[in-house]
């Protein structure tokens, strides 16, 4: 099974178009994609607009393969399972977004090593095939669902720090943290 | 494991605050460093539950700068969740309910850290600029986002 993903924020009909058009040449793939709000249909897509964390949770332990926009929710989950997953970033000059911010997201996860970025859509067709022949490529080994033992330790030490305050007494005091 | 205060110290509630997806995940890997706190969380996904049972989790509306009714319910609830929950502390992954749970939590005394997502690698995002001016420490997940900003950098979420 292929997962598509694109988050509950705003509609992204460039990535599932693609998508849809690489399931039309892949009849024997299943692909399951969430949405978000959109009016345009996809003859060739299993569609859910919204997916609540569980039902996220077994679609990425379910896929062979994810294809999503860069939102760090869709990447972290992807390389925690230890799945390939296509990173298409949204766009702003084509309303996909706000602002740019996917883009440099996605050049920052490019290093790693389950991730593969796509510009446009006859790439990101491209990658999910190839991406289908990763299966047993130990590159692929699920990762460590914990942040660095740097921000463990932070936030450890602010949570333990003495540095306790009394009610509306410390208004303007800065962070005291151990180094 | 890093080093707890070697004398014993008194019990620390900590609520932990985070908008879902990404926000949520992010919120997840830190997990480990809440080890020995009472930890209360707040969110916007009530199947979010079954991840961190049995810990007790508040749900809030999800809201953003540009849905102002949501807005002012966040709020609301949000104030009600501080106010319940009495924290020591206040740890956010963002965004906006992550800002507003700091300033309000600020009125009652608790510490409070804001961890801007790690998406933002070139700027920080609109609430952890807010949350500059209440919380007691912010910190940016790439160093030179940190260096320009005044927030801090310890590590990031990978």
């Amino acid at each position: 099974m292929i997962f598509a993903t694109v988050g509950t924020q705003l509609p992204f009909d460039r990535l599932l178009l693609a998508v849809d058009t690489w399931a039309s040449m892949h009849r024997d793939v299943p692909v399951v994609a969430q949405t978000g709000r959109t009016a345009t249909t996809y003859s060739h897509l299993t569609c859910l607009p919204q997916m609540d964390q569980r039902r996220y949770a077994d679609c990425v332990a379910q896929a062979r393969v994810i294809v999503a926009h860069a939102g760090m929710g869709s990447i972290l989950t992807a390389i925690e399972a230890g799945k390939p997953v296509i990173l298409m970033p949204r766009r702003a000059d084509l309303g996909e977004h706000r602002n740019d911010h996917q883009r440099d997201t996605a050049a920052e996860m490019a290093v790693l090593s389950n991730v593969t970025v796509v510009e446009d859509s006859a790439t990101l067709c491209t990658a999910i095939s190839a991406a289908l022949t990763r299966a047993n490529d130990p590159a692929l080994a699920a990762r460590s669902n914990v942040a660095s033992a740097r921000l463990l330790d932070a936030v450890r030490d602010f949570i333990w720090s003495e540095d306790t305050r009394s009610a509306r007494s410390g208004f303007g005091l800065r962070p005291v943290l151990r180094a | 494991m890093p080093t707890f205060p070697s004398r014993p110290h008194r019990r620390r509630r900590v609520l932990a605050v985070a908008s879902g997806g990404g926000h949520w995940v992010q919120l997840m890997r830190l997990r480990p460093a809440f080890d020995g706190a009472e930890v209360h969380y707040a969110t916007v996904d009530p199947a979010s539950r079954d991840m961190v049972a049995p810990a007790p989790v508040h749900i809030y509306p999800d809201a953003n700068k540009d849905t102002r009714l949501r807005l002012i319910l966040a709020t609301l609830r949000l104030t009600v969740i501080v106010l319940r929950v009495r924290p020591d502390v206040v740890i956010s992954t963002g965004a906006a309910g992550g800002y507003l749970a700091i300033r309000i939590a600020r009125l009652i005394g608790a510490r409070t850290v804001f961890i801007d997502s790690i998406a933002n690698t070139r700027q920080l995002s609109v609430s952890a600029r807010l949350a500059q001016r209440a919380a007691d420490l912010v910190l940016s997940q790439w160093p030179a986002v940190a260096a320009r900003t005044g927030a801090q950098y310890r590590g990031a979420v990978l």
